[in-house]
Order: structure tokens, then sequence, then C-alpha cells
């Protein structure tokens, strides 16, 4: 019969011998793989300034970016391919809520400086070689709106 | 209760239940929103209802972990807690942290990061406080006559949830870092030390309520840790799939997140098989039931719904849907917010001396806020399915999609509705329970 010490060494041992691995992992992806997956050299200080107001406004709170945030505003990850910088700036820079379709935005009426930065994170994170995500859709359904 | 001390648990599961409330107001916020009726945006828009209900939750769940660490490390280490006074100050500082917090959420002071929105200033309070807290427990622990398998299995819980806050707190300019860190915050909590801490609890409530041998229930307590590492801490790549990690995540945590279930099917067998052997029939049922009804929960909502889409070829579609908001739900109550709850139920009782614990209420709040949570899951999981295929598969606009599937919020609504009313109504049981006194304590065996 397994004994208490004998799971004691288990959940030791498996602990121990996970973590490693873990930490022999997170140390080859960040070192050498993340940064040519990303195009790191591609982080200028726009990019980094946007990425900076997209923090400090909580954007993800209602969009998701790479599939992380929240559920109520589209993901973003791809926007610049979508709808290109007009499109962007004129959501960032709009006085009252945009709300192309019901839902509406905060209206931050960013300065164009401030929207450009974010065009610039977009674009960066558009860029990024996500294996595969978002997945194309199967069909491509028209819509008559 | 057998030590005086143990009494400053109650305060923090009154402020637990006081926070839990505020939470379910800021949901009920975004269930209207998701309906369509988003009357209250220039006041609260969704992006801070949404900090405040996520904070909210992290800070009720983790006062009622430490009220039950407060009542449960003085019983297993025979020894009262080594200062009441600092844990009061502990007490008060984790309110005013928090307070501060969802305050500053609603006037832009927050950091967006899904979970972590607490800026970085803040978080040096957050570590004081948890710091404090530490202290007392790991004194009271060092000073004490025992050291239970129990007490140190929580323990661990607690001190490793600490060191996982900081990597948190560093800042990246890469987006990918950001996310890559942040989930060892995140998953490595929940999916890891978090179920040390709800092991720990678990096992001292077994070990209460079923009288069976404490040498049987420790040896599965290290077992479906052991299994909880062994599965989970790999299985932080099932979130490494798509965020610009290399591809061997997809498989690494692929596997590793596919065993996870077993750890909480672990805790749902060893619960049931452990209330079937115990002889003693405790005559708290209602602690009982919070109890078996957390390791089963559990098992349905972390470990059968976060299966359901953690493979890659799945993940793929679903990533960063309604589908995930599904499982969060059940998986945070079913383990955590119910562990809460058993662990009340057991406590106040012994603290108040007043054993109410036979009244048709306790029954009725168990079941009404487990079937409505059960009913808002559905909901979630029928609007993210749907989601998936329109959005996802037929290429519909998100906005559109969005518009179709208002209804399911309205059920959403509804079974919140039921939820709340059986959250309601613990809570007034708590009420009546009145304040904890020294009259309760137990004769020293
Ligand atoms: C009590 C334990 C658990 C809790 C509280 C929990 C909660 C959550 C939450 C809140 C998220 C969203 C996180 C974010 O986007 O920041 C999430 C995501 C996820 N969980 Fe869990 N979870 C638990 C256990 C599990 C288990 C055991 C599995 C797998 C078997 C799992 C699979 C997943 C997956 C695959 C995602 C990512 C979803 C996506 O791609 O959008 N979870 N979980
Ligand atoms: C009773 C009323 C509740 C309602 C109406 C409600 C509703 C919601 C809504 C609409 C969201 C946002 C989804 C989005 O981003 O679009 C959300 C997020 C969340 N809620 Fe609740 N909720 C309630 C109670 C709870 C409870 C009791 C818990 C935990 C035990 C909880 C845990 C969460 C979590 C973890 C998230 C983040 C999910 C994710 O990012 O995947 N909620 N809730
Ligand atoms: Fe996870």
């Amino acid at each position: 019969m397994l004994s208490k010490s004998h799971a004691r060494t288990f959940f030791l041992g498996g602990t121990i011998l996970s973590f490693a691995v873990f930490l022999g992992l997170s140390w080859h992806t960040l070192s050498s793989e993340v940064p040519k997956q990303t195009n790191e050299a591609g982080l200028t200080p726009e990019v980094i300034r946007g990425k900076h107001l997209w923090e400090s406004n909580n954007c993800m709170g209602c969009h998701t970016i790479f599939g992380e945030g929240a559920y109520y505003a589209p993901e973003l990850t791809k926007v610049y391919e979508r709808r290109g910088d007009a499109y962007i700036k004129a959501a960032l820079m709009s006085p009252v809520p945009w709300s192309p379709r019901g839902r509406k935005m905060v209206a931050y009426a960013l300065p164009e400086s401030d929207a450009n930065d974010l065009v610039a994170f977009f674009k960066w994170v558009n860029e990024v070689d996500l294996n595969g995500f978002p997945p194309k859709p199967k069909y491509k359904v028209s819509q008559n709106k | 209760m057998k030590y005086k001390s143990q009494k400053v648990a109650y305060w923090f599961f009154a402020l637990s239940m006081l926070l839990l409330s505020l939470q379910i107001i800021y949901g009920f916020i975004m269930g209207f929103a998701h309906m369509g009726y988003d009357n209250l945006h220039d006041f609260i828009p969704f992006n801070t209802a949404r900090a405040v209900h996520t904070n909210l939750l992290v800070v009720w769940l983790l006062s009622g972990f430490m009220g039950a660490a407060y009542y449960i490390i003085p019983e297993e280490a025979e020894n009262e807690l080594v200062s009441v006074k600092w844990a009061y100050i502990q007490l008060i500082s984790l309110a005013v942290v928090g307070v501060v917090a969802i305050v500053g959420y609603h006037f832009n002071y927050w950091e967006g990061r899904k979970f972590l929105e607490i800026p970085r200033p803040l978080d040096w309070l957050v570590v004081a406080n948890v710091l404090l807290f530490l202290g007392l427990i790991l004194f009271t622990l060092y000073k004490g006559k025992k050291r239970t398998t129990t007490s140190l299995v929580l323990t661990m819980g607690l001190v490793f949830a600490a060191l996982l806050y900081l990597p948190g707190m560093i800042w990246f300019d890469n987006q990918t870092m950001d996310s890559f860190f942040r989930w060892w915050v995140v998953h490595l909590w929940v999916e890891g030390v978090w179920e040390l801490i709800m092991g720990g609890i678990l096992a001292f409530l077994l070990i209460k309520i079923t009288g069976v041998d404490r040498e049987v229930i420790e040896k599965w307590l290290y077992v479906i840790v052991g299994l909880t590492f062994i599965s989970g801490i790999l299985g932080t790549g099932h979130h490494y799939y798509y965020i610009g990690a290399p591809k061997y995540w997809l498989i690494i945590g692929g596997i590793f997140s596919a065993l996870e279930p077993l750890a909480f099917l672990g805790m749902a067998l060893f619960a049931v098989a452990m209330y079937r052997k115990g002889e003693k029939k405790h005559p708290n049922k209602i602690a009982l039931m919070w109890t078996l009804g957390t390791a089963i929960v559990s098992f349905v909502g972390a470990g059968l719904l976060g299966l359901a889409h953690t493979l890659p070829q799945v993940n793929l579609w679903t990533h960063g849907t309604l589908v995930t908001a599904m499982h969060g739900h059940l998986a945070f109550w079913g383990a955590y917010g119910m562990i809460v709850f058993a662990a009340i139920s057991y406590m106040m009782p012994n603290m108040t001396g007043r054993k109410l614990y036979d009244s048709g209420n306790g029954l009725t709040a168990f079941w009404l806020s487990n079937i409505g949570m059960i009913g808002m899951t559905t909901a979630f999981a029928a609007a993210g399915v749907a989601q998936v295929y329109m959005e996802r598969i037929m290429g519909l606009e998100f906005g559109d999609v969005q518009n179709e599937i208002q209804v399911h919020f309205l059920i959403l609504v509804l079974c919140a509705t039921l939820f709340t009313t059986g959250v309601g109504i613990f809570i007034y049981e708590f009420i009546r329970y009145g304040q904890p006194t020294d009259e309760a304590l137990e004769q020293h065996p």
C-alpha cells in the first residue's frame, strides 16, 4: 500500500522536476524564440508608447489582443490589417463614443500623436507570429448590411 | 473553537461577504451591457465594471482564505496566533488597499492587464500586506507544538501565492513577454498554488467533519497536490499557444493541461470516499454539503469545462471568446468560492457558539446559488458557442454576432438573480450568527 512518505516523495519529486523543466523551456522561449517571433527589433519608441497607452486606458477591459482580455468589443490582433490606420485613428480621436454597431466605446478623444502611437503598436502586434491565430474563417458569409 | 485568537477569522469572512456582494452588483452591470442596456456607460464603462468585478473576486477569495488560515493554523499548530492586534491591522490594510484600487478604477487609475489591473505603486502595498499575513502565520506555526501536513500544505500554498505575485509586477516593452509572465500569476495561481490552499482547507474540514484518521486524509492530500503540480506547472503552456511563443508549447501545454482535471477528479473522489468512510456523523450538515459540493463542482467547472477547450485544435477557435467566460465562472465558483463558503459554514457555529445549521435557509442557499451558477454557465456556453460558429467559423462581424446573441444574456441575468438570492440567504444566515465570543471556547482535551 502507498504510504504517506511515498506520497510526500511523489509530491516533492514531481514538483521539483516539473518546475525545473518549466524554467528551462521558459528560458529557451524568452531568450531565443520570442525575440524572433515578435520581431523585437521592431519595438520602436512609438510602439512602446502605444503599449503604455494600451495599458493606462485598460483597453483590454473591453477588447482582446492575442486573444486575451474581455469579450465586449472586437479582437484587435489583426485590426491594423482589417481596418487600416485612418479608421483606427477616427475611433481613438472621436469626441463622442465610437459606436458602429450599437455598443459604445469610451470617447477617448486622443490627440493625434497618441493615436499614431497606438497605430504603431497595432502594426507591430499585427506582425507577431502567433502560430496561426486568429484562424481564417472557413466560410465567408455575405452580410446584407 | 479551541483558541481565542481564532476569532479574527470572523472579520475576514465578514469583509469577504461584503466584497462578494459588490462583485455581484458589477456583474449585473456587465450582464445588462451585454444585453444592450449600457446605461451607466458615462459613469461606469464596461472596462471599469470588469476590472472591479474580477478584482473584487480575487480580494474576497483571498480574504476568505486568510480568515480560514487564521482559524486553521492555531488549531493545527496548537498555539494561539502570535498577535491578534497585528492580524486586525492586516485586515484593515487589506480592506484599504482593496477599496483604493477599486475606487481608482473609476478614475482611469489602473494598468490594463487582465486580472492584474492594480497599479504598480499599489502593488507594493499588497506585498507589504501579504508579508504581514505570512509573518503571522509562519511565526505561529514555528512557535506551535505541531506541524501537521494539512497546515504545511495550506501554508505552502499561501507562501507560493505571494511569491508568484512578483513576476506580474515587472514591466516589459514586449506584449508577448508581458503576457508570458502574466500567466505565471494567473495560471499558476488558479491551476497551481491555490489548489494547495483549497486542498489544505478541504483536508482540515474533512478531518473535522468525517472523523477519518488524519494519516489517511493527509496521505491522499499529498497525492492530489502532487498531481496538481505535475500537470499544472507545464500545463501553463495552454496559454502560450497563440501569444507569440514557439510551437512546442502546443504539444507540452496540450498534454499536461489535459492531465490537470486529474487533480480535481482526485479531490472529488477523495472527499466522497472520506465521507463514506467516516464513522462520525457531524451534525453540521450544511458544512458537509459545501465541502462535498466544492470538490464536485470544481471538477465540473475547472476539470471538465477546462478540458473542453484546452487542446490546441479546439482552443484555436475558442481562445478569447465567451467560451472562456463560461469556464471562468464555474471554475472560480466551484473551486474557490465554494471552499470559502464551506469554511465559513463550518467555522461560524464554532466561533459564535450558535448552532444554526439545521435551518432550511442553509439548504436553500446552497441549492439556489448552485443552480443559479450552473444556469449562468449554460447561458455563457450558449453565447460562446454561437459566437465561435458565427464569428470565427462563418466570418461574420464581431458586432453583428454580439447583437444576435444578446438573448443569452437575458438568461444569464435571470440565472444570476437565482444565484444572487442564494448568496443573499447565505449572507443573511451569516449575519444571524452574530459575532464570535469566548464563550464558544471548547475545553482543551
Ligand atoms: C480552479 C481552477 C481554474 C480556474 C479558477 C480557472 C479560471 C480561468 C479563467 C478566469 C480563465 C481566463 C483567464 C484569462 O484570460 O486571463 C481561464 C482560461 C483557461 N482555462 Fe481555466 N481555470 C481553472 C482550471 C482549468 C483547468 C484544470 C483547465 C484545463 C484542463 C483550464 C483550461 C483553461 C484554458 C484552456 C483557458 C484559456 C482559454 C482561452 O484561450 O481563452 N482551466 N481559466
Ligand atoms: C451573479 C452575477 C454575475 C454576473 C451577471 C456576471 C457576469 C459577468 C460578465 C458579463 C463578465 C464579463 C465577460 C466579458 O468580458 O464580456 C464576467 C466576467 C467574469 N466573472 Fe462574472 N458574473 C457574476 C458573478 C460572478 C461570480 C460569482 C464569479 C466567481 C465566482 C465571477 C467570475 C468572473 C470571472 C473570473 C470573469 C472573467 C472571465 C474571463 O475573463 O474569462 N462572476 N462576469
Ligand atoms: Fe490555465
